[in-house]
């Protein structure tokens, strides 16, 4: 029999999504790569295409001389995808810098072909404390987050509380892998244990048969080493089977704004983590939050959004100081010069190309508390810069001296 | 303790159980599917998207109607009822004649501008639906906790397959279905409307993905992706029951659901592609499915 379905299966494969953007010869040619139609889209997407226009024209680089174009494309979080695109960038359309890149998988396969090609490498999505670890890069700049700053803000804040034996539900990729290794050391560190793990492939929609397993450990606290749908279907599904009502508590590790929005502060109220930007923080974050929301369907901004800004306000300062493009070089002005930025505030880049500033313990608010819209959270605590990253000679970067 | 391959049999007990919910909605979807191919011979690539719409209207009803999960659970299935059949009237009649994949490319395309269209408008990320109050908290069976929700998932979705399936395979309506896919002239010739009769089964398929969308709004996020994510695998299903088989779909559906809930414990790093295996082996040895005739 012909079998049409399976045709249709394979092309079905192919439903994903298109969505690249177009070109030209612009001198400073910025692009930005990223999920722009999954699990993912939300927390960065046109959110980050949004800020790096923004911060294009906050640095004001038609005033300046300077021309610069943004454009974009969609990797549909797969690492071929991702490589063939950021190729085709810096070979055929003259990109010099991409930035972004939800997905550690994806990211680190950018990293290597960045440095291959002499480009610029700006991390704002992508989590993997690799990056500035073993696969750290002259040609790389990881701005935002990464997961040790996020075990070391989380785990530390939740094993002080009592919460010391844990069961993890890591999303199976370089990412949750990372997350979960740097929690589980924090956890063992300051002495509670792990009693078990479980790895679901991303984009898992039904958690059901994880959080039974997780009941079964027995542990205190479910360390979600996962992030965006993946978190929020976790979370939503572990209200219906009655895991906080039993005694159980999330961690969720890595929670963006747009998941506490998507969950409803019904759900998500009380869970404690990591960002290392609010938009409620002060004046100028509110300022820019409300600009940047009328531009992305009053989507507010995530850290990402944040990242991505100031990662190219900082990258378009390096490029005016050095009146020049080269990919190895803006990257090392861009460490050689301080940064300053309304988001993040001031702050510096490490050699092995950390971006370091506080990062802010925060956890969600009850519904009755919050009093305008997206008013989610309550800052508990700031880690000082110095304490909120990875220390600059535990992370093995072959860049440092030692 | 006795254990079964290093798995506690409560843990085994409870796996098979999810098992069964997540089947529910492969067999749900499936069935829809096997219905229209059945009798229309449509590949109906929207029904993802048709589900997700379903999630989509039930949240609508609450946010701007005020009308709650059991006015959804409802009105969702015969609105999408009548979209469908609008969808049939207008743009699939024409394409009867025609081979197959014509068919599957034009609901293709509308997968793929609905999902593009709500995508656009309400993100990726998903909308909260809150589970009814009857049927919040669940109860301890011993051997695992059971959401009562996900009870109520079981009973509705083998209820509405069994009824399915006993009206097309046993009443004299389903009958005159089933004559009129296998010789719709002939079928003419009594007296039957038979263009109509294909319309309405278009909508009762599609009112079936939209029942399902509003079954998983509760569980699962509202969300723009929520079809394309499952209507893989649920083609899926349908290719290993057999494709137009009602009773293959329903059985394959849930056993499917089990497997999948069983990969979970064993290696969970397997368990969005096991279904793919089998469908390669069942394939291999049975081209046209485990329930499927051979034509």
């Amino acid at each position: 029999m012909r079998n049409p379905v399976v045709i249709a299966a394979t092309a079905l494969a192919l439903l994903a999504g298109p969505a690249q953007a177009q070109i030209s010869d612009g001198i400073v040619k910025i692009g930005v790569l990223n999920d722009q139609s999954s699990l993912y889209a939300d927390l960065a997407g046109q959110g980050s295409v949004v800020a790096a226009r923004m911060a294009v024209e906050d640095f004001g680089a038609a005033a300046k001389g300077l021309k610069v174009e943004i454009i974009f494309a969609d990797h549909q979080n797969k690492a071929d995808v991702g490589s063939q695109i950021a190729r085709q960038w810096y070979d055929a359309e003259k990109v010099d810098m991409i930035m972004d890149v939800p997905n550690s998988g994806v990211a680190l396969a950018v990293n290597q072909i960045t440095r291959d090609k002499g480009k610029a490498f700006i991390v704002s999505s992508a989590a993997s404390s690799d990056l500035t670890g073993k696969a750290c890069s002259p040609n790389t700049v990881h701005w935002t987050y990464d997961t040790w700053a996020l075990a070391n803000g989380t785990g530390n804040a939740i094993v002080k509380t009592g919460g010391d034996s844990w069961f993890f539900i890591t999303a199976d990729y370089a990412f949750g892998h990372a997350l979960e290794r740097d929690t589980e050391a924090v956890v063992v560190k300051t002495g509670g244990k792990v009693l078990g793990k479980v790895r679901h492939p991303l984009n898992n929609q039904d958690f059901s048969s994880f959080l039974l397993q997780a009941q079964a450990s027995k542990a205190k606290i479910i360390g979600l080493a996962n992030a965006g749908g993946d978190t929020t279907n976790a979370i939503k599904q572990g209200a219906e089977f009655g895991i906080v009502k039993g005694g159980q508590n999330f961690a969720g590790l890595l929670v963006f704004l747009t998941d506490v929005h998507a969950l409803g502060l019904d759900k998500a109220q009380g869970l404690i983590f990591t960002e290392t930007f609010y938009w409620d923080l002060n004046e100028r974050t509110r300022a820019f939050a409300k600009r940047f929301a009328e531009r992305n369907r009053g989507i507010h901004p995530t850290m990402i959004h944040a990242g991505v800004y100031a990662g190219t306000l900082h990258y378009l300062k390096a490029v005016e100081a050095l009146k020049g493009d080269d990919g190895a070089k803006v990257i090392a002005k861009m460490k050689e010069m301080p940064t300053d930025d309304p988001l993040f505030g001031k702050g510096t880049i490490r050699a092995d190309g950390r971006k370091i500033h506080p990062a802010y313990l925060v956890e969600v608010k009850k519904p009755d508390e919050s009093k305008y819209p997206w008013d989610y959270y309550k800052v508990r605590a700031t880690i000082p810069a110095e304490q909120a990253f990875r220390p600059i000679d535990q992370g093995d970067c072959p860049l440092v001296k030692k | 303790m006795f254990q079964f391959l290093g798995i506690p049999p409560q843990a085994l007990f409870g796996q098979l159980l999810i098992g069964l919910i997540n089947g529910s909605f492969y067999a749900l979807l499936s069935l829809g599917l096997s219905v229209i191919f059945g009798l229309l011979n449509i590949i109906n690539f929207a029904h993802g998207a048709q589900y997700m719409m379903g999630a989509f209207v039930a949240y609508f009803l609450l946010q701007y109607a005020g009308l709650g999960y059991w006015w959804a659970l409802l009105l969702t299935p015969v609105l999408m009822a009548g979209l469908g059949m609008a969808l049939e009237r207008t743009t699939l009649k024409r394409l009867y004649h025609l081979d197959h994949l014509y068919g599957l490319l034009l609901t293709f395309g509308f997968a793929l501008i609905i999902q593009g269209v709500f995508r656009h408008a309400f993100g990726s990320s998903g909308l909260p639906y809150p589970i009814p109050p009857e049927l919040a908290g669940g109860r301890n069976l011993g051997f695992m906790f059971l959401p009562n929700y996900r009870a109520w998932v079981i009973v509705l979705s083998v209820g509405v397959c069994l009824v399915t399936w006993y009206v097309i395979e046993r009443t004299k309506l389903g009958s005159y279905l089933r004559a009129a896919t296998e010789n719709p002239a002939l079928v003419r010739a009594f007296g039957i409307n038979v263009p109509r009769m294909i319309t309405l089964t278009y909508g009762f398929g599609v009112g079936l993905a939209a029942l399902a969308g509003v079954l998983a709004a509760p569980i699962y996020q509202v969300n723009p992706l929520m079809g394309a994510d499952l209507i893989i695998v649920v083609f899926a299903v349908v290719v290993i029951g057999g494709m137009g088989s009602i009773m293959g779909s329903i059985v394959t559906g849930f056993a499917l659901g089990v497997v999948e809930g069983l990969t979970k414990v064993f290696y969970p790093e397997a368990s969005n592609t096991v279904i793919f295996v089998i469908m390669a082996i069942v394939l291999l040895i049975r081209p046209t499915g485990l329930f499927g005739r051979a034509s």
